[in-house]
C-alpha cells in the first residue's frame, strides 16, 4: 500500500526482501547503503541479534528522485529469514508494494529455498495479498560459489510465474541494483495502473 | 493497489494542526503522526533533531509487533503504549485503526495529562480521516499517475 502524498508532493512505496536464512537479503541493502549518495538515503537500521542474524527486520529509506514533480521514496525492508521468526515475517509483508525473493544458489539451500518461497505465498495470502498479482522479481544469489546450482534448476524450482529473474552475489555487488531497479519500477507501474 | 493512503493537502493541514494542538496542550515535546506501515504523515514541535524516518518505521514495527501479541492473547489490540525513559517518555496509541500518534515527552509533562489530551486529539484525527477516506474514494480527485509513462520510470533510473 504506497502513500501518495499531494501535498508535499511525495510518493512512498515499501518493497521487502524475502527468502531464507542467510541467503543475504541483509547484504544486498548493506550493499545498496553503501553504493547511495548520502542526500539519497536515511539512515539503516538492523534489528539484529549479536551475531548479526536478523531479528526482526532491517530498514533503509531510499529516495529515488522526482517523477512528474512527485519525489519518489522506497522503504526497503528485510524480513528474519530463520523458519521460527515466522510470526514477524508476517509482520513486516504489511502494507508491502513489492516483493523481491532472495535464493540462495547453493544446491544445500534448495529445500530451504522451496520452504520459504511457500512460506511467502501462505503469509501473503494471509495479509490478502496475491504473489502473482503482486510487482515481484527474483534474485539468485550467490552464484560465485562453487556449489551454485544450475540456473535453469533454480529457474524451473523458484520461478515458475516467469517473473524478472536476476544473478547476484551481493557481497560484490553483482545484481544488487538490477533487482532494485526492476522491482521499483514494477511497483511504480502498478501505481499507474491502479490511479 | 486500490487501497492506497492519499494525502491532500487539506487534510494534511488540519492534521498538523491537530499535532500543534496537541504538542502545547500536552506540554509535549514533539508529536508524530505514522502510517501503521511504517511511513511518517506529520509532525509538531520539536523535531529538527528527530529522525522522524528511522522512528516512524521503528514504532510502525512495535506496533505491529504488540498487535501479534494482542491476537495470541485473543485481544484485539492495545490501543495505547507508554515506553519510560530518563529523560523522553513516549506514549503511542492507535486511531482509526490506521494511524499512530506518537507522543514525545519529558518532566514538563506527565503520562496522565499527555493521556487527557491524546484523547481529543484522537477524536479530530478519526473525523480527518474518515474524511481523507472518503475524498480518496470519490473519482473527482485528479490522478497524476495516470499519465505516467515507461521513460518517466526508466529516467528515475539514469546514474
Amino acid at each position: 500500500m504506497s502513500f501518495i502524498n499531494y501535498s508535499s508532493r511525495e510518493i512512498n512505496c515499501k518493497i521487502v526482501y524475502y527468502g531464507p536464512g542467510l541467503c543475504g537479503k541483509t547484504t544486498n541493502l548493506q550493499y545498496i547503503y553503501n553504493k547511495t549518495n548520502p542526500e539519497a538515503k536515511g539512515k539503516m537500521i538492523s534489528l539484529a541479534t549479536e551475531t548479526e542474524r536478523t531479528l526482526f527486520f532491517d530498514f533503509l529509506p531510499l529516495s529515488l528522485g522526482e517523477i512528474r514533480g512527485f519525489r519518489t521514496r522506497f522503504h526497503l525492508y528485510t524480513v528474519p529469514g530463520q523458519v521460527f521468526y515466522d510470526a514477524s515475517r508476517k509482520l513486516i509483508l504489511k502494507g508491502v508494494d513489492g516483493v523481491v525473493f532472495c535464493g540462495d544458489s547453493q544446491i544445500e539451500r534448495m529445500e530451504a529455498n522451496i520452504e520459504s518461497l511457500d512460506n511467502l505465498r501462505t503469509n501473503l495470502a494471509e495479509q490478502g495479498y496475491d504473489l502473482d498479482k503482486l510487482p515481484y522479481v527474483v534474485q539468485y544469489n550467490k552464484r560465485d560459489l562453487p556449489n551454485a546450482a544450475p540456473m535453469a534448476e533454480l529457474e524451473e524450482t523458484l520461478n515458475p510465474t516467469k517473473v524478472p529473474q536476476f544473478e547476484a552475489v551481493a557481497t560484490k555487488g553483482n545484481g544488487v541494483f538490477d533487482t532494485l531497479k526492476a522491482v521499483a519500477k514494477l511497483v511504480l507501474t502498478e501505481l499507474r495502473k491502479g490511479s | 493497489m486500490g487501497n492506497n493512503l492519499v494525502m491532500y493537502e487539506e487534510e494534511l493541514q488540519q492534521i498538523n494542526r491537530i499535532c500543534d494542538t496537541l504538542h502545547k496542550e500536552a506540554n509535549a515535546k514533539a508529536v508524530l503522526v505514522i502510517d501503521k506501515n511504517g511511513q511518517a504523515i506529520a509532525q509538531g514541535g520539536e523535531v529538527e533533531h528527530l529522525d522522524v524516518t528511522s522512528l516512524s518505521s521503528l514504532t510502525a514495527g512495535n506496533v505491529a509487533a504488540t498487535g501479534g501479541i494482542a491476537q495470541l492473547l485473543s485481544e484485539k489490540e492495545f490501543a495505547g503504549q507508554f515506553h519510560e525513559g530518563e529523560r523522553t517518555n513516549v506514549h503511542l496509541s492507535i486511531v482509526a485503526q490506521r494511524l499512530i500518534l506518537v507522543v514525545l515527552f519529558d518532566e514538563r509533562s506527565s503520562l496522565g495529562l499527555v493521556r487527557l489530551r491524546v484523547r481529543k486529539a484522537a477524536l479530530e484525527l478519526t473525523a480527518t480521516i474518515d474524511q481523507l477516506v472518503k475524498k480518496s474514494e470519490s473519482s473527482a480527485q485528479p490522478s497524476v499517475f495516470a499519465e505516467i509513462t515507461d521513460a518517466d520510470i526508466d529516467n528515475l533510473f539514469n546514474d
